[in-house]
Protein backbone atom coordinates (compact mmCIF):
# COMPACT_ATOMS: atom_id res chain seq x y z
CA UNK A 1 0.00 0.00 0.00
CA UNK A 2 1.29 3.26 -1.01
CA UNK A 3 1.72 6.27 0.70
CA UNK A 4 0.59 9.01 -1.53
CA UNK A 5 0.39 12.13 1.27
CA UNK A 6 0.95 12.39 5.15
CA UNK A 7 0.01 14.80 6.94
CA UNK A 8 2.55 17.28 8.92
CA UNK A 9 1.07 17.10 12.10
CA UNK A 10 3.05 15.05 14.95
CA UNK A 11 1.37 11.45 16.14
CA UNK A 12 1.16 12.56 20.05
CA UNK A 13 1.45 8.62 20.82
CA UNK A 14 1.69 6.36 17.95
CA UNK A 15 -0.77 3.52 18.24
CA UNK A 16 0.58 0.81 20.21
CA UNK A 17 -1.41 -2.15 19.76
CA UNK A 18 0.86 -4.98 21.36
CA UNK A 19 2.01 -2.52 24.12
CA UNK A 20 -1.26 -1.95 24.89
CA UNK A 21 -2.27 -6.04 24.59
CA UNK A 22 0.70 -6.43 26.83
CA UNK A 23 -0.63 -3.83 29.32
CA UNK A 24 -4.25 -4.99 29.55
CA UNK A 25 -3.18 -8.43 30.29
CA UNK A 26 -0.85 -7.04 33.52
CA UNK A 27 -3.30 -3.94 34.40
CA UNK A 28 -6.78 -5.06 33.51
CA UNK A 29 -9.75 -6.93 35.74
CA UNK A 30 -12.22 -9.10 35.22
CA UNK A 31 -13.10 -9.45 38.54
CA UNK A 32 -16.37 -7.49 40.31
CA UNK A 33 -14.14 -4.90 42.89
CA UNK A 34 -15.72 -2.43 44.42
CA UNK A 35 -14.27 0.80 42.41
CA UNK A 36 -16.06 3.50 43.81
CA UNK A 37 -13.78 6.55 45.20
CA UNK A 38 -13.24 10.48 45.20
CA UNK A 39 -12.36 12.26 42.56
CA UNK A 40 -9.65 13.38 44.40
CA UNK A 41 -8.34 10.32 44.86
CA UNK A 42 -9.48 8.66 41.15
CA UNK A 43 -7.47 11.59 39.22
CA UNK A 44 -4.22 11.60 41.89
CA UNK A 45 -4.46 7.68 41.43
CA UNK A 46 -4.72 7.47 37.91
CA UNK A 47 -3.67 10.64 35.68
CA UNK A 48 0.01 11.49 35.81
CA UNK A 49 1.97 14.62 34.59
CA UNK A 50 2.24 14.12 30.27
CA UNK A 51 -0.19 11.83 30.02
CA UNK A 52 -2.33 11.62 26.85
CA UNK A 53 -5.94 12.18 28.34
CA UNK A 54 -9.28 12.16 26.43
CA UNK A 55 -12.57 13.74 27.26
CA UNK A 56 -16.02 12.47 26.21
CA UNK A 57 -18.82 14.65 25.63
CA UNK A 58 -21.05 16.39 23.33
CA UNK A 59 -20.51 20.38 23.50
CA UNK A 60 -22.56 21.52 27.06
CA UNK A 61 -23.89 17.80 26.86
CA UNK A 62 -23.13 15.13 29.11
CA UNK A 63 -19.20 17.21 30.37
CA UNK A 64 -16.84 15.41 32.57
CA UNK A 65 -17.01 18.69 34.37
CA UNK A 66 -16.04 17.17 37.60
CA UNK A 67 -13.02 15.14 36.90
CA UNK A 68 -11.69 18.49 34.44
CA UNK A 69 -11.89 20.68 37.42
CA UNK A 70 -10.13 18.14 39.73
CA UNK A 71 -7.39 18.13 37.39
CA UNK A 72 -7.32 21.66 37.37
CA UNK A 73 -7.42 21.73 40.98
CA UNK A 74 -4.30 19.00 41.15
CA UNK A 75 -2.26 21.14 38.33
CA UNK A 76 -1.78 17.62 36.55
CA UNK A 77 1.18 19.22 33.77
CA UNK A 78 1.95 18.93 30.29
CA UNK A 79 -1.21 16.74 29.18
CA UNK A 80 -1.41 15.78 25.89
CA UNK A 81 -5.50 15.98 25.50
CA UNK A 82 -7.98 14.82 22.88
CA UNK A 83 -11.16 15.56 22.66
CA UNK A 84 -14.30 17.65 21.06
CA UNK A 85 -13.93 20.34 23.71
CA UNK A 86 -15.95 22.65 24.92
CA UNK A 87 -15.86 24.12 28.53
CA UNK A 88 -13.66 20.77 29.89
CA UNK A 89 -10.78 21.09 27.65
CA UNK A 90 -11.09 24.73 28.11
CA UNK A 91 -10.49 25.07 31.83
CA UNK A 92 -7.38 22.96 31.97
CA UNK A 93 -5.51 25.19 28.55
CA UNK A 94 -6.65 28.52 30.71
CA UNK A 95 -5.04 26.55 33.90
CA UNK A 96 -1.95 25.87 31.53
CA UNK A 97 -1.95 22.39 31.70
CA UNK A 98 -2.14 21.31 28.10
CA UNK A 99 1.00 20.99 25.91
CA UNK A 100 -0.37 19.52 22.89
CA UNK A 101 -4.20 19.16 21.77
CA UNK A 102 -6.27 16.77 18.87
CA UNK A 103 -8.49 19.46 17.87
CA UNK A 104 -11.82 18.98 16.18
CA UNK A 105 -13.59 22.20 17.73
CA UNK A 106 -12.91 24.35 20.45
CA UNK A 107 -15.84 26.91 21.14
CA UNK A 108 -18.80 27.67 22.94
CA UNK A 109 -21.31 26.90 20.28
CA UNK A 110 -24.24 29.35 19.99
CA UNK A 111 -22.28 31.53 23.26
CA UNK A 112 -19.43 31.94 20.32
CA UNK A 113 -15.63 31.82 19.82
CA UNK A 114 -13.22 30.57 22.80
CA UNK A 115 -10.93 33.10 23.96
CA UNK A 116 -8.72 30.39 25.86
CA UNK A 117 -8.07 28.68 22.74
CA UNK A 118 -7.34 32.20 21.01
CA UNK A 119 -5.15 33.47 23.27
CA UNK A 120 -3.31 30.20 23.43
CA UNK A 121 -3.31 29.38 20.14
CA UNK A 122 -2.19 32.96 18.81
CA UNK A 123 0.71 33.01 21.30
CA UNK A 124 1.93 29.89 19.97
CA UNK A 125 2.19 28.00 23.37
CA UNK A 126 -0.25 25.08 22.38
CA UNK A 127 0.72 22.96 19.81
CA UNK A 128 -2.66 22.13 17.62
CA UNK A 129 -3.55 19.02 15.72
CA UNK A 130 -6.67 19.48 13.24
CA UNK A 131 -9.22 16.78 12.71
CA UNK A 132 -12.97 16.42 12.18
CA UNK A 133 -15.39 15.32 14.66
CA UNK A 134 -15.65 11.95 12.98
CA UNK A 135 -11.91 11.26 12.33
CA UNK A 136 -11.59 12.09 16.09
CA UNK A 137 -14.36 9.47 16.84
CA UNK A 138 -12.89 7.18 14.57
CA UNK A 139 -9.74 7.22 15.47
CA UNK A 140 -10.46 5.98 18.96
CA UNK A 141 -12.71 3.29 17.28
CA UNK A 142 -9.61 1.92 15.48
CA UNK A 143 -8.07 2.06 19.39
CA UNK A 144 -10.95 0.06 20.33
CA UNK A 145 -10.82 -1.89 17.76
CA UNK A 146 -7.23 -2.68 18.95
CA UNK A 147 -5.65 -2.03 15.23
CA UNK A 148 -3.39 0.67 14.32
CA UNK A 149 -5.73 2.94 11.56
CA UNK A 150 -9.19 2.64 10.41
CA UNK A 151 -9.65 3.79 6.24
CA UNK A 152 -11.81 6.29 6.10
CA UNK A 153 -13.54 9.05 3.29
CA UNK A 154 -12.89 12.15 5.10
CA UNK A 155 -10.11 15.12 5.32
CA UNK A 156 -8.75 14.54 1.79
CA UNK A 157 -7.91 17.74 0.12
CA UNK A 158 -8.21 19.84 2.51
CA UNK A 159 -6.02 22.09 5.05
CA UNK A 160 -7.79 20.00 8.04
CA UNK A 161 -5.51 16.76 6.39
CA UNK A 162 -2.35 18.50 6.19
CA UNK A 163 -2.23 19.79 9.92
CA UNK A 164 -3.17 16.52 10.63
CA UNK A 165 -1.47 13.08 11.28
CA UNK A 166 -3.14 10.98 8.91
CA UNK A 167 -2.21 9.76 5.82
CA UNK A 168 -3.46 9.04 2.21
CA UNK A 169 -2.93 5.79 0.23
CA UNK A 170 -4.14 4.29 -2.75
CA UNK A 171 -6.25 1.10 -1.02
CA UNK A 172 -5.17 -2.33 -2.44
CA UNK A 173 -8.62 -3.72 -3.13
CA UNK A 174 -10.02 -0.80 -5.21
CA UNK A 175 -7.25 1.71 -6.44
CA UNK A 176 -9.49 4.88 -5.00
CA UNK A 177 -7.27 6.84 -2.79
CA UNK A 178 -8.68 6.90 1.52
CA UNK A 179 -7.74 8.59 4.05
CA UNK A 180 -6.21 6.62 7.27
CA UNK A 181 -6.60 7.73 10.66
CA UNK A 182 -4.04 6.63 13.82
CA UNK A 183 -5.93 4.89 15.92
CA UNK A 184 -5.63 7.03 19.57
CA UNK A 185 -4.69 4.62 21.95
CA UNK A 186 -5.52 6.89 25.79
CA UNK A 187 -3.50 6.81 28.36
CA UNK A 188 -6.52 7.87 30.39
CA UNK A 189 -10.53 8.07 29.45
CA UNK A 190 -12.77 10.25 31.20
CA UNK A 191 -16.43 10.06 30.37
CA UNK A 192 -19.40 11.44 32.46
CA UNK A 193 -22.67 8.73 32.62
CA UNK A 194 -26.15 8.73 33.99
CA UNK A 195 -25.98 5.96 36.51
CA UNK A 196 -22.95 2.87 37.07
CA UNK A 197 -22.76 0.60 40.05
CA UNK A 198 -19.82 0.60 42.05
CA UNK A 199 -18.02 -2.02 39.40
CA UNK A 200 -18.17 0.79 36.43
CA UNK A 201 -21.01 -1.03 34.40
CA UNK A 202 -22.08 2.54 33.13
CA UNK A 203 -25.84 3.37 31.30
CA UNK A 204 -26.40 6.59 29.15
CA UNK A 205 -29.76 7.92 28.64
CA UNK A 206 -30.41 9.17 25.09
CA UNK A 207 -27.33 9.76 22.67
CA UNK A 208 -23.90 8.24 23.45
CA UNK A 209 -21.71 10.02 21.11
CA UNK A 210 -18.66 8.69 21.64
CA UNK A 211 -18.35 6.98 25.00
CA UNK A 212 -18.06 4.07 23.42
CA UNK A 213 -15.20 3.96 21.38
CA UNK A 214 -13.62 6.30 24.12
CA UNK A 215 -14.07 3.71 26.98
CA UNK A 216 -12.76 1.30 25.00
CA UNK A 217 -9.61 3.14 23.42
CA UNK A 218 -8.31 3.79 27.10
CA UNK A 219 -6.13 2.29 29.30
CA UNK A 220 -7.24 3.71 32.43
CA UNK A 221 -10.94 4.74 32.78
CA UNK A 222 -12.41 7.02 35.03
CA UNK A 223 -16.02 7.10 35.22
CA UNK A 224 -17.80 9.62 36.71
CA UNK A 225 -21.95 9.53 37.36
CA UNK A 226 -25.09 11.63 38.22
CA UNK A 227 -26.17 8.20 40.79
CA UNK A 228 -24.41 4.97 41.54
CA UNK A 229 -27.12 2.32 41.49
CA UNK A 230 -27.14 -1.62 42.08
CA UNK A 231 -25.47 -4.09 40.49
CA UNK A 232 -29.12 -5.71 40.41
CA UNK A 233 -30.46 -2.91 38.56
CA UNK A 234 -27.78 -3.14 36.00
CA UNK A 235 -28.29 -6.91 35.79
CA UNK A 236 -32.09 -6.12 34.80
CA UNK A 237 -31.46 -3.97 32.09
CA UNK A 238 -28.50 -5.32 30.58
CA UNK A 239 -28.20 -4.21 27.18
CA UNK A 240 -28.09 -0.54 28.84
CA UNK A 241 -24.88 -1.48 29.71
CA UNK A 242 -22.90 0.88 27.17
CA UNK A 243 -19.48 0.48 29.00
CA UNK A 244 -18.98 -2.78 30.74
CA UNK A 245 -16.67 -2.95 34.55
CA UNK A 246 -13.59 -4.99 33.01
CA UNK A 247 -12.74 -1.29 30.80
CA UNK A 248 -13.29 0.67 34.15
CA UNK A 249 -10.68 1.67 36.78
CA UNK A 250 -13.02 4.35 38.83
CA UNK A 251 -16.41 5.27 39.66
CA UNK A 252 -17.01 8.65 41.01
CA UNK A 253 -20.05 9.78 42.43
CA UNK A 254 -21.11 13.22 41.48
CA UNK A 255 -24.30 14.38 41.13
CA UNK A 256 -24.80 17.34 39.00
CA UNK A 257 -21.14 16.33 37.48
CA UNK A 258 -21.75 17.85 34.00
CA UNK A 259 -22.27 21.12 35.48
CA UNK A 260 -22.40 23.83 34.36
CA UNK A 261 -23.39 22.25 31.02
CA UNK A 262 -26.76 20.07 31.19
CA UNK A 263 -27.45 16.27 31.34
CA UNK A 264 -29.91 14.71 29.25
CA UNK A 265 -33.21 13.72 31.15
CA UNK A 266 -31.79 14.85 34.70
CA UNK A 267 -31.12 18.59 34.35
CA UNK A 268 -30.26 21.70 32.10
CA UNK A 269 -28.04 23.66 31.66
CA UNK A 270 -26.93 26.59 34.20
CA UNK A 271 -27.14 29.35 31.58
CA UNK A 272 -26.05 31.91 34.27
CA UNK A 273 -22.87 29.77 35.59
CA UNK A 274 -22.25 30.05 31.22
CA UNK A 275 -23.24 33.32 31.09
CA UNK A 276 -20.51 33.95 33.70
CA UNK A 277 -17.51 31.83 32.25
CA UNK A 278 -17.92 33.27 28.65
CA UNK A 279 -17.44 36.88 30.18
CA UNK A 280 -14.75 35.97 32.03
CA UNK A 281 -12.87 33.68 29.93
CA UNK A 282 -12.88 36.87 27.85
CA UNK A 283 -8.94 38.32 29.56
CA UNK A 284 -6.65 36.29 30.70
CA UNK A 285 -7.14 38.07 34.16
CA UNK A 286 -10.45 37.40 35.13
CA UNK A 287 -10.28 33.59 33.82
CA UNK A 288 -7.72 32.85 36.60
CA UNK A 289 -10.07 34.56 38.88
CA UNK A 290 -12.92 32.44 37.87
CA UNK A 291 -10.69 29.34 38.28
CA UNK A 292 -9.63 30.89 41.68
CA UNK A 293 -13.51 31.00 42.71
CA UNK A 294 -15.05 27.83 41.15
CA UNK A 295 -12.21 25.39 41.70
CA UNK A 296 -9.29 26.49 43.33
CA UNK A 297 -10.63 28.22 46.53
CA UNK A 298 -13.04 24.56 46.89
CA UNK A 299 -11.81 21.42 48.36
CA UNK A 300 -13.99 19.00 45.79
CA UNK A 301 -17.17 18.93 44.02
CA UNK A 302 -19.32 18.64 47.30
CA UNK A 303 -18.09 22.18 48.13
CA UNK A 304 -18.40 23.43 44.41
CA UNK A 305 -21.72 21.88 44.48
CA UNK A 306 -22.48 23.79 47.31
CA UNK A 307 -21.23 27.27 46.18
CA UNK A 308 -23.55 27.02 43.46
CA UNK A 309 -26.45 26.55 45.89
CA UNK A 310 -29.99 24.59 46.24
CA UNK A 311 -31.77 26.84 44.76
CA UNK A 312 -29.99 27.19 41.23
CA UNK A 313 -29.80 23.23 41.06
CA UNK A 314 -33.54 22.91 41.83
CA UNK A 315 -34.04 25.33 39.03
CA UNK A 316 -32.15 23.48 36.33
CA UNK A 317 -33.25 20.00 37.37
CA UNK A 318 -36.85 21.64 37.04
CA UNK A 319 -36.25 22.81 33.31
CA UNK A 320 -34.81 19.36 32.41
CA UNK A 321 -36.89 17.62 29.58
CA UNK A 322 -38.76 14.60 30.38
CA UNK A 323 -39.90 12.18 27.62
CA UNK B 1 -44.93 42.25 6.73
CA UNK B 2 -41.33 43.46 8.15
CA UNK B 3 -38.82 41.40 8.86
CA UNK B 4 -34.67 40.95 9.46
CA UNK B 5 -31.55 39.46 7.44
CA UNK B 6 -31.68 36.11 9.92
CA UNK B 7 -35.27 35.64 9.33
CA UNK B 8 -34.79 36.15 5.33
CA UNK B 9 -31.82 33.63 5.43
CA UNK B 10 -33.79 31.18 7.23
CA UNK B 11 -36.60 31.34 5.14
CA UNK B 12 -33.94 31.11 2.01
CA UNK B 13 -32.01 28.41 3.24
CA UNK B 14 -35.21 26.74 4.37
CA UNK B 15 -36.47 26.93 0.76
CA UNK B 16 -33.85 24.73 -0.49
CA UNK B 17 -34.30 21.46 1.24
CA UNK B 18 -36.80 18.78 -0.70
CA UNK B 19 -39.40 16.80 1.13
CA UNK B 20 -38.50 12.99 2.12
CA UNK B 21 -34.83 13.37 2.59
CA UNK B 22 -32.46 14.11 5.31
CA UNK B 23 -30.31 16.96 6.51
CA UNK B 24 -26.84 17.04 8.60
CA UNK B 25 -27.81 19.93 10.86
CA UNK B 26 -25.45 22.55 12.89
CA UNK B 27 -26.26 25.09 15.28
CA UNK B 28 -27.99 28.11 14.74
CA UNK B 29 -29.37 29.11 11.34
CA UNK B 30 -29.49 25.63 9.69
CA UNK B 31 -31.43 24.87 13.03
CA UNK B 32 -34.60 26.92 12.33
CA UNK B 33 -34.24 26.37 8.42
CA UNK B 34 -35.18 22.42 8.67
CA UNK B 35 -37.79 23.26 11.38
CA UNK B 36 -39.09 25.90 9.30
CA UNK B 37 -38.81 23.62 6.34
CA UNK B 38 -40.66 20.68 8.11
CA UNK B 39 -43.55 23.02 9.00
CA UNK B 40 -44.04 24.07 5.70
CA UNK B 41 -43.40 22.21 2.12
CA UNK B 42 -41.25 19.55 3.55
CA UNK B 43 -43.22 17.40 6.82
CA UNK B 44 -40.42 14.61 6.03
CA UNK B 45 -37.25 16.26 6.05
CA UNK B 46 -35.43 14.41 8.67
CA UNK B 47 -32.60 16.27 10.84
CA UNK B 48 -29.36 14.44 11.59
CA UNK B 49 -27.36 16.07 14.24
CA UNK B 50 -23.94 14.82 14.56
CA UNK B 51 -23.42 13.33 18.16
CA UNK B 52 -26.55 10.54 17.12
CA UNK B 53 -30.12 12.34 17.49
CA UNK B 54 -31.98 11.39 14.09
CA UNK B 55 -35.58 12.50 13.28
CA UNK B 56 -36.05 14.97 16.08
CA UNK B 57 -38.68 16.67 16.11
CA UNK B 58 -37.22 20.36 16.73
CA UNK B 59 -40.73 21.71 18.61
CA UNK B 60 -37.80 23.80 20.74
CA UNK B 61 -34.54 24.35 18.75
CA UNK B 62 -31.45 22.70 20.53
CA UNK B 63 -28.10 24.62 21.59
CA UNK B 64 -26.12 22.62 20.19
CA UNK B 65 -25.67 19.80 17.74
CA UNK B 66 -25.44 17.02 21.08
CA UNK B 67 -28.28 19.38 22.72
CA UNK B 68 -31.31 17.37 24.84
CA UNK B 69 -33.62 18.81 22.14
CA UNK B 70 -31.29 17.43 19.42
CA UNK B 71 -32.81 14.31 20.21
CA UNK B 72 -36.11 15.19 21.94
CA UNK B 73 -38.68 12.95 20.61
CA UNK B 74 -36.69 11.72 17.96
CA UNK B 75 -36.75 8.62 16.33
CA UNK B 76 -33.04 7.22 17.04
CA UNK B 77 -31.01 8.80 19.36
CA UNK B 78 -27.88 6.63 18.77
CA UNK B 79 -23.89 7.63 18.62
CA UNK B 80 -21.94 9.99 16.03
CA UNK B 81 -19.84 6.85 14.19
CA UNK B 82 -23.29 5.84 13.41
CA UNK B 83 -24.35 9.18 12.03
CA UNK B 84 -21.39 9.84 10.42
CA UNK B 85 -21.20 6.47 9.04
CA UNK B 86 -24.86 6.90 7.64
CA UNK B 87 -23.56 9.66 5.72
CA UNK B 88 -20.49 8.01 4.44
CA UNK B 89 -22.83 5.38 3.23
CA UNK B 90 -24.24 7.94 0.79
CA UNK B 91 -27.58 8.06 3.09
CA UNK B 92 -27.10 11.62 3.93
CA UNK B 93 -28.39 14.40 0.86
CA UNK B 94 -27.75 17.86 2.72
CA UNK B 95 -25.75 18.85 5.17
CA UNK B 96 -25.40 22.78 6.09
CA UNK B 97 -21.70 24.36 6.84
CA UNK B 98 -20.35 27.45 7.67
CA UNK B 99 -17.35 29.73 8.13
CA UNK B 100 -15.28 32.84 8.05
CA UNK B 101 -14.20 32.62 4.68
CA UNK B 102 -15.03 31.23 1.60
CA UNK B 103 -13.58 30.61 -1.94
CA UNK B 104 -14.54 30.50 -6.01
CA UNK B 105 -15.11 26.78 -5.34
CA UNK B 106 -16.79 26.66 -2.35
CA UNK B 107 -13.56 25.99 -0.29
CA UNK B 108 -14.26 27.00 3.21
CA UNK B 109 -12.02 28.08 6.12
CA UNK B 110 -13.66 28.16 9.95
CA UNK B 111 -9.56 27.36 11.19
CA UNK B 112 -7.15 30.35 11.40
CA UNK B 113 -6.55 33.76 9.64
CA UNK B 114 -2.58 33.67 9.13
CA UNK B 115 0.19 30.97 9.25
CA UNK B 116 -1.08 27.94 11.28
CA UNK B 117 1.26 27.41 14.30
CA UNK B 118 1.31 30.91 15.35
CA UNK B 119 -2.29 32.21 13.80
CA UNK B 120 -2.76 35.84 13.58
CA UNK B 121 -6.67 35.01 14.44
CA UNK B 122 -7.81 31.26 15.73
CA UNK B 123 -11.59 29.68 14.86
CA UNK B 124 -12.67 26.69 16.60
CA UNK B 125 -11.75 24.18 13.65
CA UNK B 126 -13.78 22.22 11.55
CA UNK B 127 -15.75 20.37 13.95
CA UNK B 128 -18.43 18.15 12.13
CA UNK B 129 -17.95 20.65 8.89
CA UNK B 130 -14.95 18.76 6.76
CA UNK B 131 -17.16 15.59 7.35
CA UNK B 132 -20.27 16.91 5.94
CA UNK B 133 -18.04 18.93 3.41
CA UNK B 134 -16.71 15.38 2.55
CA UNK B 135 -19.64 12.71 2.45
CA UNK B 136 -23.01 14.34 2.23
CA UNK B 137 -23.90 14.66 -1.47
CA UNK B 138 -25.31 18.11 -0.98
CA UNK B 139 -23.54 20.93 0.68
CA UNK B 140 -25.23 24.23 1.54
CA UNK B 141 -22.93 27.36 3.24
CA UNK B 142 -24.57 29.48 5.22
CA UNK B 143 -22.37 33.46 5.31
CA UNK B 144 -22.44 36.60 5.51
CA UNK B 145 -21.74 38.00 1.93
CA UNK B 146 -18.77 41.15 1.72
CA UNK B 147 -15.25 41.17 0.46
CA UNK B 148 -13.82 40.19 3.63
CA UNK B 149 -15.29 36.68 3.43
CA UNK B 150 -16.07 36.06 0.24
CA UNK B 151 -12.03 35.67 -0.85
CA UNK B 152 -9.74 33.98 -3.99
CA UNK B 153 -8.22 31.94 -2.28
CA UNK B 154 -9.05 31.08 1.56
CA UNK B 155 -6.21 31.23 4.22
CA UNK B 156 -7.20 27.38 4.72
CA UNK B 157 -8.96 24.72 3.66
CA UNK B 158 -11.47 23.35 6.70
CA UNK B 159 -13.82 21.88 4.89
CA UNK B 160 -13.61 20.76 1.06
CA UNK B 161 -15.80 22.26 -1.76
CA UNK B 162 -14.50 21.50 -5.23
CA UNK B 163 -11.09 22.22 -4.13
CA UNK B 164 -9.37 23.32 -7.05
CA UNK B 165 -12.19 23.08 -9.98
CA UNK B 166 -13.43 19.74 -11.90
CA UNK B 167 -12.70 16.71 -10.37
CA UNK B 168 -10.18 18.14 -7.87
CA UNK B 169 -12.83 15.94 -5.26
CA UNK B 170 -12.50 12.80 -6.94
CA UNK B 171 -8.77 13.22 -7.57
CA UNK B 172 -8.45 13.79 -4.00
CA UNK B 173 -10.22 10.74 -2.66
CA UNK B 174 -13.58 12.03 -1.95
CA UNK B 175 -16.98 10.76 -2.53
CA UNK B 176 -17.64 11.15 -6.44
CA UNK B 177 -21.14 13.46 -6.90
CA UNK B 178 -20.95 15.49 -3.51
CA UNK B 179 -20.19 18.64 -3.23
CA UNK B 180 -21.43 22.45 -2.44
CA UNK B 181 -25.09 22.69 -3.44
CA UNK B 182 -26.23 26.20 -2.78
CA UNK B 183 -24.57 28.97 -0.93
CA UNK B 184 -26.91 31.83 0.84
CA UNK B 185 -26.19 34.68 2.08
CA UNK B 186 -27.44 37.98 3.62
CA UNK B 187 -27.47 39.44 -0.46
CA UNK B 188 -27.79 36.14 -2.62
CA UNK B 189 -28.17 33.08 -3.23
CA UNK B 190 -25.61 31.27 -4.95
CA UNK B 191 -24.69 27.83 -7.30
CA UNK B 192 -22.07 26.09 -9.14
CA UNK B 193 -21.35 26.39 -12.43
CA UNK B 194 -21.25 22.60 -13.71
CA UNK B 195 -18.65 22.79 -15.87
CA UNK B 196 -15.76 25.20 -13.92
CA UNK B 197 -17.02 24.17 -10.69
CA UNK B 198 -16.89 27.92 -9.97
CA UNK B 199 -19.80 29.98 -8.04
CA UNK B 200 -22.41 31.10 -9.67
CA UNK B 201 -25.51 33.77 -8.99
CA UNK B 202 -28.62 32.38 -9.11
CA UNK B 203 -30.79 35.08 -7.57
CA UNK B 204 -30.46 38.36 -5.66
CA UNK B 205 -32.63 38.69 -2.29
CA UNK B 206 -34.87 41.55 -2.40
CA UNK B 207 -33.66 45.54 -2.80
CA UNK B 208 -30.56 43.84 -3.63
CA UNK B 209 -28.89 44.48 -7.06
CA UNK B 210 -26.82 42.15 -9.08
CA UNK B 211 -23.93 45.16 -8.62
CA UNK B 212 -23.91 45.26 -4.70
CA UNK B 213 -23.42 41.18 -4.78
CA UNK B 214 -20.62 41.78 -7.64
CA UNK B 215 -18.92 44.70 -5.22
CA UNK B 216 -19.24 42.34 -1.93
CA UNK B 217 -17.95 39.41 -3.52
CA UNK B 218 -13.76 39.11 -3.52
CA UNK B 219 -13.50 37.11 -6.41
CA UNK B 220 -14.86 37.06 -9.97
CA UNK B 221 -18.82 35.38 -9.59
CA UNK B 222 -20.09 34.05 -12.96
CA UNK B 223 -23.16 36.01 -13.76
CA UNK B 224 -25.93 34.03 -16.06
CA UNK B 225 -27.94 36.08 -18.09
CA UNK B 226 -31.05 35.61 -16.42
CA UNK B 227 -30.80 36.43 -12.62
CA UNK B 228 -33.58 34.83 -10.35
CA UNK B 229 -35.14 37.26 -7.37
CA UNK B 230 -35.92 35.68 -3.88
CA UNK B 231 -39.40 36.09 -2.83
CA UNK B 232 -39.39 37.67 0.65
CA UNK B 233 -40.19 35.91 3.38
CA UNK B 234 -43.90 34.67 3.45
CA UNK B 235 -46.50 35.82 5.91
CA UNK B 236 -47.06 32.09 6.70
CA UNK B 237 -43.47 31.57 7.09
CA UNK B 238 -42.87 34.54 9.39
CA UNK B 239 -45.48 33.56 11.73
CA UNK B 240 -44.15 29.90 12.10
CA UNK B 241 -41.12 31.52 12.61
CA UNK B 242 -41.67 33.86 15.27
CA UNK B 243 -44.92 32.00 17.50
CA UNK B 244 -43.50 28.61 17.04
CA UNK B 245 -40.30 28.04 15.86
CA UNK B 246 -38.14 30.74 18.28
CA UNK B 247 -41.26 32.39 19.87
CA UNK B 248 -38.35 33.45 22.78
CA UNK B 249 -36.21 35.29 20.22
CA UNK B 250 -33.19 32.79 20.43
CA UNK B 251 -31.66 33.72 17.11
CA UNK B 252 -33.86 35.69 15.21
Amino acid sequence: MEVVESGEGELFLPPRMNEDRQWMLKNKSWALEPKVMSESDAVRKFIHEGDYIGTELYGFVRCPMSLAREIVRQKIKHLRVAGQGIMEIDILIAAGLVDKIDLTYLGYEVYGLSPVLRRAAQSGRLQINEWSNAALAWRLKAAALGVPFLPVRVMMGTDTFKYSAAKVVECPFTGEKVCLLPATMLDVGIIHVHRADEYGNCQIDGISGFAFETARASRRLIISCEEIISTDKIREYPEKTIIPWYLVDAVVEAPFGSHPGEMPYYYWRDEEHLSWYVEASKTEETTQEYLQKWVWDLKSHEEYLALVGKEKLDLIKSKAKGR
Amino acid sequence: MEYNQTELLICIASRQMEDRTSAFIGTGIPMLAAALAQKTHAPNLMPVFEFGGTGAKLEELPLGVGGSRSFYRALAASSICDVMEAAQRGLIMYGFVGGAQIDPYGNLNSTIIGDHDKPKVRFPGSGGANDIGSLVWRTIAIMKHDVRRFVEKVDFITTPGYLTGPDAREEAGLPPGTGPYRVVTDLALMGFDDKTKRMKLLAVNPGVSVEQVVENTGFKLIIPEKVEKNEPPTEEELKILREEIDPTGLYI
